[in-house]
């Protein structure tokens, strides 16, 4: 078992307990999308499409009132260390759930009826915090298909390793760690869109967690804005 | 046909929203009650541990399987515990047999996700040789009517069957697994998890909502927690969100509603 942390509170990537991961997001590098981004998180490395608002097939599923927004998240077989069988897992469909319901809330879906905008998610390497890295990606590729949203979406996980409540959990950390809570805000409108929890936490812990995370989902914020500036206006300035 | 059932959900909708202006709701319930449990232990003989348990309209009927198998590849010490759910087609107008819906997946996943967050069983207990033979807890749950709030259902049905289980011994023989035939001991439980789903409509959080009122639900929550009062497991659903000081709360109710149900529970050990 490796020492998740040492005796001055540094961690085992070498990180402090509020500190994050490295995060580069790049926007519209995909030619055929209508948005499309990627990101580095740590070792994650995952793209974001983005097609839509289009038809609906099958179209049964077509809603009169509104659009619907479908998600995909799929991991690689070589992502992982032993090979992923390609076909979509349980944990896969559960994620896709999950990510979907977190970016509903911001998109305008009022906006376009009878139709469809399909996210689909590629995790070509994946780290801890996957399905956060991925919605941070999601959320980035909406806004660069120009879909109307009230907020972006930002997201990042919070835990415990070695009885301390810390920012932003890696691989290690998840699986040897003692707790692991994925958040996801819209940080203007102050919704938290996203939540889970794997692991034990004290009421307080929790309440701490908690915070941490939306502490993350803030700095994560800004790296998107940053991210899109840099798209729409060049030097990330004004 | 279906647009006389819009009519009436429409109707019903804003008669929950008006009740719940003043802080009543549509069968009569306090926000924060839930309605009554019923739960039936040893009703599959055939299976090692089993419940039926009825919330409100809502009933499941749970089996636990106990039988050897490999361990996962990266947890050659631990014994293997599966849960599994179903909506059964005789459960819901709506349900259709076949493939898992992604809903199922995540109910499967989330009452999983609370027995195996709080340790609920050993499993350390369950290995037979480490990473080779382990005893497997196979627990799965059969929707038989569905009425709303099949994550608590689902969650307390399980962890009642597992409480009122046995677990038959098993013994390496020429290298293979073999039952010894009568004798059974009981499951190695540390703690009982008791989960706790609410619903969110509008600025009111609810406990245990029935179909009709998730129907009218912006968000849903399930909190998993422990004997020891501590918060094990957690997932939101539903397409909107929670703010942090509803998400607060929440916590607080999970863990002032849980006891009630854990002694229920004990009561099966």
């Amino acid at each position: 078992m490796t020492q998740l942390m040492n005796e001055n509170g540094i961690r085992c990537d070498g990180r402090k307990v509020d500190q994050l991961r490295n995060v580069s997001i790049k926007v519209g590098i995909l030619k055929n999308a209508d948005g499309s981004a990627y990101i580095e998180f740590g070792q994650n490395k995952i793209l974001a499409g983005v097609f839509g608002p289009r038809d609906v097939h099958p179209k049964h599923m077509a809603n009169q009132d509104r659009g619907i927004l479908r998600c995909r998240y799929h991991m690689s077989p070589f992502s992982v260390t032993e090979r992923k069988n390609p076909a979509p897992s349980r944990r896969e469909i559960e994620i896709s759930k999950v990510i979907k319901e977190a970016l509903q809330p911001a998109v305008l879906l009022k906006d376009f009826p009878r139709t469809v905008i399909d996210v689909f998610i590629e995790v070509l390497q994946a780290d801890g915090g996957s399905r956060c890295a991925a919605l941070d990606a999601a959320s980035i590729a909406l806004a660069d298909a120009g879909i109307p949203m009230r907020d972006l979406v930002s997201a990042c996980a919070a835990g415990k390793v070695a009885d301390q409540i810390v920012l932003d959990v890696n691989n290690e950390e998840d699986q040897e760690g003692q707790a692991d809570m994925p958040i996801a805000i819209m940080p203007n409108l102050g919704k938290v869109t996203l939540m889970q929890l794997d692991g034990i936490l004290t009421p307080a812990e929790y309440k701490t967690c908690l915070q941490t995370a939306i502490g993350g989902c803030k700095q994560i914020y800004e790296i998107q804005r940053k991210a899109l500036m840099e798209k729409y206006f060049g030097n990330g300035g004004q | 046909m279906m647009a006389d059932s819009v009519i009436v959900e429409q109707l019903k909708r804003d008669r929950i929203l008006e009740l719940l202006k003043q802080g009543k709701r549509l069968d009569g319930r306090r926000l924060e009650e839930q309605r009554p449990l019923y739960i039936e232990t040893g009703v599959i003989p055939k299976a090692n541990g089993s419940a039926r348990v009825r919330l409100g309209d809502t009933e499941v009927v749970t089996g636990v399987k106990i039988q050897p198998d490999k361990p996962f590849p990266d947890l050659g010490d631990k014994g293997i515990l599966i849960c599994t759910a179903e909506i059964l087609p005789l459960a819901d107008p709506n349900a259709e047999p076949g493939p898992p819906t992604e809903e199922v997946i995540e109910l499967a996943r989330v009452v999983d996700r609370g027995i195996r967050e709080t340790e609920m069983i050993d499993l350390h207990q369950l290995v037979l040789v480490e990473n080779k033979s382990v005893i497997g807890f196979f627990i799965d749950s059969s929707i038989i009517d569905a009425d709303g709030n099949l994550f608590d259902a689902c969650s307390y049905a399980s962890v009642a069957a597992l409480l009122s289980c046995t677990v038959p011994k098993y013994e390496i023989k020429d290298e293979v697994p073999a039952l010894v035939e009568g004798v059974n001991s009981k499951p190695p439980v540390k703690t009982i998890p008791v989960s706790v789903t609410m619903a969110r409509i509008g600025e009111h959080i609810i406990v245990d909502p029935t179909a009709d009122e998730e129907a009218c639900m912006n968000a849903r929550i399930t909190i998993t927690t422990n004997s020891e009062g501590n918060i094990c497991a957690l997932q939101k659903g539903g397409s909107d969100g929670f703010t942090v000081d509803q998400l607060i709360k929440c916590s607080e109710i999970a863990l002032a509603v849980g006891p009630k149900i854990r002694k229920q529970l004990e009561q099966l050990m």
